[in-house]
Formats: structure tokens, sequence, C-alpha cells
């Protein structure tokens, strides 16, 4: 297949729904078949990619920070940026800029840009499809 | 030709309050303002977004008042005015006891079985 260009719309914030998972895992997918991927978050999700996210230790799991290894959105953002670039794919990771402010959540992982929703119209029309991921 | 996109709005009032707006119909507005060729679909309790009158100012926690309460109501009159097609599901409206002339202008009517014909004549349909 030749490459595509796919425009994804996240919604959810972290460690809300499953919803996330799905989207990073067809992000994933797609950027290891060597296809383009713009991905707009908007609402909560500009939190995925926040960079003061911190692991923490699980008292009830028995065990600290290091062995809990708690998974911070903010890494698998950063994880798919460098797969995008070891695919030679192009990920584009728009945050809502808006969104950001009234959320206080300015600081994210190096890579990801601050958008408005004219950069997702712009997507739109220069991705093969889109899909929309909205909270519930 | 910019592709045609609908926005189906079915989430009714998610953090209306805080947004001062639908999330929804305020991203809609701005990808029109951005040149997209968009239409909205209100359904389920979102279709009480065309209800006239609503009114939530008041609110106040502690001192701290809303001042700019969400007018969510004159948003949808005001996408019509902007000429961003408004539809609304009939059934879903009865559904929440309200008859059309409950609403705002501007809205269309269409009925539940119409609804896939609607979306054959746009590119892409968001369902939020």
């Amino acid at each position: 297949m030749s490459k595509q260009h796919l425009n994804f719309l996240l919604m959810d914030a972290p460690y809300e729904q499953a919803r996330t998972t799905t989207g990073f895992r067809m992000i994933d997918a797609a950027l290891r078949k060597g296809h383009d991927v713009t991905v707009f978050c908007y609402e909560g999700a500009v939190a995925l990619a926040f960079a003061k996210q911190v692991p923490h230790a699980n008292a009830v799991h028995g065990r600290d920070a290091a062995q809990e290894d708690h998974p911070n959105p903010k890494d698998w953002v950063a994880a798919l940026l460098d797969l995008a670039q070891e695919k030679g794919s192009k990920l584009t990771w728009i945050q809502c800029g808006l969104c950001v402010d009234e959320r206080g959540v300015g600081e994210a992982v190096a890579g990801t840009v601050r958008g408005s929703p004219a950069d997702f119209h712009k997507a739109v029309e220069a991705a093969n499809n889109t899909i929309v991921i909205p909270t519930r | 030709m910019p592709k045609k996109i609908l926005h189906v709005v079915r989430s009714a009032y998610r953090a209306t309050i805080e947004e001062q707006d639908d999330t929804v119909l305020w991203f809609t507005q701005a990808m029109k303002g951005a040149g997209a060729d968009v239409a909205v679909l209100l359904t389920e309790n979102a279709v009480n977004y065309a209800t006239e009158g609503q009114d939530c100012s008041g609110l106040a926690f502690g001192r701290k008042k809303q001042t700019q309460p969400p007018t969510i109501d004159a948003e949808v009159a005001k996408i019509c005015s902007k000429g961003i097609e408004v539809l609304y599901v009939a059934e879903d409206a009865k559904a929440l006891g309200l008859e059309p002339t409950d609403l705002v202008g501007g809205p269309k009517s269409i009925s539940r079985k119409e609804v896939p014909a609607l979306f054959a004549r746009y590119d892409l349909v968001f369902r939020w």
C-alpha cells in the first residue's frame, strides 16, 4: 500500500477511558506501516503530552515506583514521535492551544506543536481519512 | 472544494458550564471560520440544545459567580445565521417532549429514517 496520511482527533483526558489506548494503538499501527499521521488533541486530550506527569509507586501492588513502572501517556506520545522518525513517517502532534491554556498544561513533551481547529481543518483536507474519537 | 463534513452531536451538556458553550458546536464554528464546509446534526439529548429560552445563569460557588453562562440556544441560532446547516432528529425531539414551536428558529427537522441518506451527502461524518 502506498503511503497514506491519517488524521486523528483525540478528546479524552489521560487515565479516564480505554478509547485513549485504542487511539494510540491505531496511531502506532499506522506509523509502523510507514504512514503519515496527524493527531489533533482537543479538550482533555491535551494533557496526554503534559511533560510533568510522573510515575508512582503502588502500595496495593506491593511495588515501588521503579518496579511498578507506571505508564505515563507523555511517554507514549514521545515513543510514537520516536517511532515515526524510526520508520521515516511524519507524525504531527497538535495541541489545541486554548485547551492547553485553560488547563495549564503548556509544558508538553518535545516534538508536539500548538494549534487550533484551523489546523485540524487543514489536516482533514490533506489526509486520506480522518477519525474523530470523542469523549462520552 | 473543501470536504463536506457533518458533525453529529449526541453527547449533550458535557462541560458546557466550564466551557461556556458546547465544545462541538464551538469547534464547528471554528472550522467554519477556517473555511470548512460543515453542518450539524443534533441527535438524542443534544436536540435539547435547540430549545429556546434556556437559562443557566446564577451559578455561584462560594463568592465565585459564573458571570458568562453558556447560552446554547442562542449559539444554535447563531450557527444557523452563519450559514451552517443545523438539523435535528424529529423522533428524538418528540421523545424529549419538544414541539417545533419550542425551538429556536433555524434548525431543520429530519426523521430518523432519513439519516442514512443525509450521511451519504457528506464526505466525512464525525459522530461526537
